[in-house]
């Protein structure tokens, strides 16, 4: 009976720690991709070959942002449940995308004085996934471009 | 060494050839790294340790990348691309490619 009981808290408590925690921690975040999403706006991105105008390009140099964002437990439960029912896996939606602008924003931080960045492309990995046990659920987004200084 | 990710390098002309030139890493899970890592998938967020990771073996493909093409003599590299694939549980490989150009 007291097994039981562990084995059930065991379960029960990273699952409540996991909605509590993760949903505070990704509204956070995504707080703070917008207010740095808005400061980046006068800098134009694209995933074009060639500037939007025409200029006299003085500098080109590739820049690159990554970030590695993880699961928290509850969504792994969610996404658990779904597994059964099948459908758009909503809890793992918002992780790639936070994990995708996240790479953007850094790559924008990191080509200070460009005027442009353009053909931007975003690649994403993991070293996690195909490990039997003990895997750690996360997404791996890599953003480059090339940044143009007129 | 120029490097772009689009076929020219503007404001330059390119005026030789040299080929694919490219670096690769193959990063692989840490066991302490992993520990926190564990404790950060509870509560969800980002995993700095990893991030680091990905941006070192990012920096170490580019320049296996730039130390060949500039063996070959070419002060450039135009169309550079990133890659990644599993290689086998718990390591994934991060390939950059290009081709090396020289520009004036």
């Amino acid at each position: 009976m007291l097994d039981l009981i562990i084995n059930i808290v065991l379960i029960v408590v990273p699952i409540m720690l996991g909605y509590f925690f993760g949903r505070r921690i990704e509204r956070k975040h995504y707080d703070s991709i917008r207010e740095r999403e808005a400061a980046f706006a006068s800098l134009p991105t694209t995933v074009l070959k060639h500037p939007i105008e025409s200029h006299n390009i003085t500098q080109a140099t590739l820049v690159s942002g990554s970030a590695v964002i993880s699961i928290d437990y509850f969504k792994r439960f969610l996404a658990g449940l779904r597994n059964i029912f099948g459908g758009n896996v909503t809890a793992y939606e918002s992780l790639i995308d936070r994990a995708r602008r996240e790479a953007i924003l850094r790559m924008k931080e990191s080509a200070q004085g460009a005027d442009e960045i353009i053909n931007v492309r975003i690649e994403t990995s993991s070293i996690s996934k195909n490990s039997a046990k003990g895997n750690i659920g996360s997404v791996e987004a890599l953003a480059y471009g090339t940044a143009l200084r007129y | 060494m120029h490097l772009s990710n689009i076929e020219t390098i503007p404001g330059k002309t390119i005026v030789a050839h040299y080929g694919i030139v490219s670096g690769s890493t193959v990063r692989a899970k840490h066991a302490g790294r992993d520990i926190m890592a564990g404790f950060k998938n509870i509560f969800g967020g980002e995993l700095k340790a990893y991030t680091e990771l990905l941006s070192e073996s990012r920096e170490e493909a580019l320049s296996r990348m730039q130390e060949q093409a500039h063996s070959l003599g070419a002060n450039a590299i135009v169309n550079v691309r990133f890659s990644t694939s599993s290689v086998a549980a718990g390591a994934a490989e991060l390939y950059v490619y290009g081709t090396a150009v020289s520009v004036e």
